[in-house]
């Protein structure tokens, strides 16, 4: 298990927690300059904050008070740089035999399993820049394993490649990380690819880690808004806690939404709330839904996007000033429903999937 | 044709280069590496060689290997000989006035290789000194042989220099250059012409294979 800490204030601040288990998958996700290659730099010992302590399968790499440092080459860190960093003057085979950790006459066989294990063999002779970008990928992520590493840090793996190679190497990721028992560190800031990704997601900003958890915790029950605005929660409001009929609801405008669970909130808390727009339920016109009665609000489409086979809406939900909604359906729900721009319709919020956070 | 000139000239020319080759890239690479504020001015002292009339820099080196300085005394107590108006002066000489000539191709070659490539290293295993010898030096090679073909040329070409603090000896620090200049004032047009063909084909030579270098140089920063 890997386990990070990392504090400092200058040149940048720093304020990390993370931890990974072994052949878990941690998307480390944030803007550009929130530090995340900043903590993966800091894991590989290639920058030591001025506090924390890092430590790996009950190793310790970095301890600030023990005045314990080690150094790269000491830390068993397999690194994928950003954009791959493969040695150009060398070819594929000896990029990977560099970093082998077997005896010299074994270089050659694991060099060739590793080079099968990322689907790259019969390119032993060629040199980087005679690969693609993908290739090149596979050429940097058997370089990091060659070392036979305690943790894998993918700095932005994908961010070289065009977007349909891009979507292969996520089926090829997923794949590889099945044989991996080390724990992954995937720094992006690509949510949708976090979430595809990594069984946990930090989400970092401003040098500090905010949330860790599971990929549905972290992006639809943020802890805070400020954390809810990093995953691009698109549903966030706030209203009042009243009690009716014996039950906390939210006083929201004119309407009353009934929330399942309001854990750690009192009447009367001024709160923050949001819902995933797949979680936002159309009313049939033709046929009547089980779950109408629950929170129904009528507004009126005024954009509509449709993007592989998903299609958002934006409702101006009525007795709201104005407030907007945002809402996922599959196409051919909207093209059954013959929904236009303009047309005024009712759905229900899942009372379930409503979650409520503090400032 | 004065042959005992051309030998002076080549061994002079070759030694310097080749001592410039762990001097040079010693230097090139603490500069490459370090960033400290007065980085600038140990790079205007290493350049300044370039720059300066040669007369002027041969005045300094002339006084600095006098037998009453410290270099020149510690030499004479050494070899029991000058250093000013010796083939060894020479040398040292040329080191100091070819330096830029290998310092700045070096220290350029060194800084296009991205800190990813040498931070890639380390994490693969590889301690500081592999680091260097399997992924630096490789890549910085084309900038290297340009550095030594420079100063090669450079201390084949000197002339101010070597008048003013090597003299006109024969054998010891006659050079090619210095025995032109003699042919010419002594009207032997016919030698001077054939000793300034063949300085003239080696910078020719020498160029070209800079030029050739500097593309694949070029081409392999671009990749």
């Amino acid at each position: 298990m890997l386990q990070v800490k990392l504090q400092q204030t200058l040149p940048t601040t720093l304020d990390v927690e993370l931890h990974c288990e072994k052949g878990e998958v941690l998307a480390l996700v944030g803007p550009s300059g929130a530090g995340k290659s900043t903590v993966l730099r800091c894991i590989a010992g290639l920058q030591s904050p001025q506090q924390g302590l890092v430590s790996c399968k009950g190793q310790t790499w970095f301890d600030s008070e023990a005045k314990l440092n080690k150094t790269p080459q000491q830390r068993r860190v397999g690194m994928v740089f950003q954009n791959y960093a493969l040695f150009p003057h060398l070819t594929v085979m000896e990029n990977i035999k560099l970093a082998l950790d077997v005896d010299k006459d074994k270089h050659h066989h694991h060099g060739k399993q590793l080079l099968e294990q990322v689907n790259l063999s019969g390119l032993e002779q060629r040199y980087p820049h005679q690969l693609s970008g993908g290739q090149q990928q596979r050429v940097a992520i058997a370089r990091a394993l060659a070392r036979q590493p305690e943790v894998l840090l993918l700095d932005e793996p994908f961010s070289a490649v065009d977007k349909v190679t891009r979507r292969k190497l996520y089926m090829e990721l997923n794949t590889l990380r099945r044989q991996l028992d080390m724990p992954v560190i995937l720094v992006t800031h690509d949510l949708d690819e976090a979430a595809m990704l990594a069984d946990s997601l930090c989400v970092i900003h401003q040098g500090s880690t905010l949330q860790q958890g599971t990929p549905d915790k972290v992006l639809f029950q943020p802890n805070n808004v400020a954390i809810a605005r990093q995953v691009d929660a698109r549903n966030v409001f706030n209203g009042q806690l009243v009690l009716d009929d014996k039950s906390l609801k939210i006083q929201w405008y004119d309407h009353l939404i009934e929330v399942t669970n309001t854990a750690g909130f009192s009447i009367g808390d001024t709160v923050h709330w949001t819902l995933s727009p797949s979680k936002v339920l159309l009313h049939q016109r033709v046929r009547k839904s089980s779950g109408e009665h629950e929170n129904p609000l009528q507004g009126t489409i005024s954009e509509m996007v449709c993007l592989r086979g998903i299609t958002t809406m934006i409702l101006k939900i009525v007795q709201t000033d104005n407030r907007y909604l945002q809402m996922d359906l599959p196409e051919h729900v909207a093209m059954r429903n013959g929904l236009t721009i303009g047309e005024t319709i009712s759905v229900s919020l899942l009372a379930d999937a409503i979650h409520l956070m503090s400032e | 044709m004065d042959w005992q000139a051309f030998q002076v000239s080549i061994s002079l020319a070759l030694l310097t280069c080749l001592s410039l080759l762990p001097i040079g890239l010693a230097i090139a690479y603490f500069l490459a590496k370090s960033n400290f504020i007065g980085r600038g001015f140990i790079e205007a002292i290493i350049t300044l060689p370039l720059v300066l009339p040669p007369t002027v820099l041969g005045y300094f080196l002339l006084v600095g290997m006098d037998s009453n300085s410290v270099l020149g005394s510690l030499f004479v107590s050494l070899t029991g000989q000058n250093l000013a108006f010796s083939f060894v002066g020479l040398w040292f000489a040329s080191i100091i006035y070819s330096l830029p000539f290998a310092v700045q191709p070096m220290l350029r070659s060194l800084e296009s290789i991205a800190p990813e490539i040498r931070e890639a290293a380390w994490c693969s295993g590889l301690s500081k000194w592999k680091t260097f010898f399997k992924i630096e030096l490789p890549l910085a090679w084309p900038g290297i042989i340009t550095a030594m073909v420079l100063s090669f040329s450079h201390t084949l070409g000197e002339f101010g220099v070597v008048l003013m603090i090597g003299g006109n000896i024969a054998g010891e620090t006659r050079t090619l250059s210095i025995a032109i200049y003699d042919s010419v004032v002594s009207f032997e047009h016919q030698q001077a012409q054939s000793m300034s063909l063949i300085l003239l084909a080696i910078a020719l030579v020498t160029i070209t294979l800079v030029y050739t270098l500097n593309r694949k140089q070029t081409r392999v920063a671009v990749l």
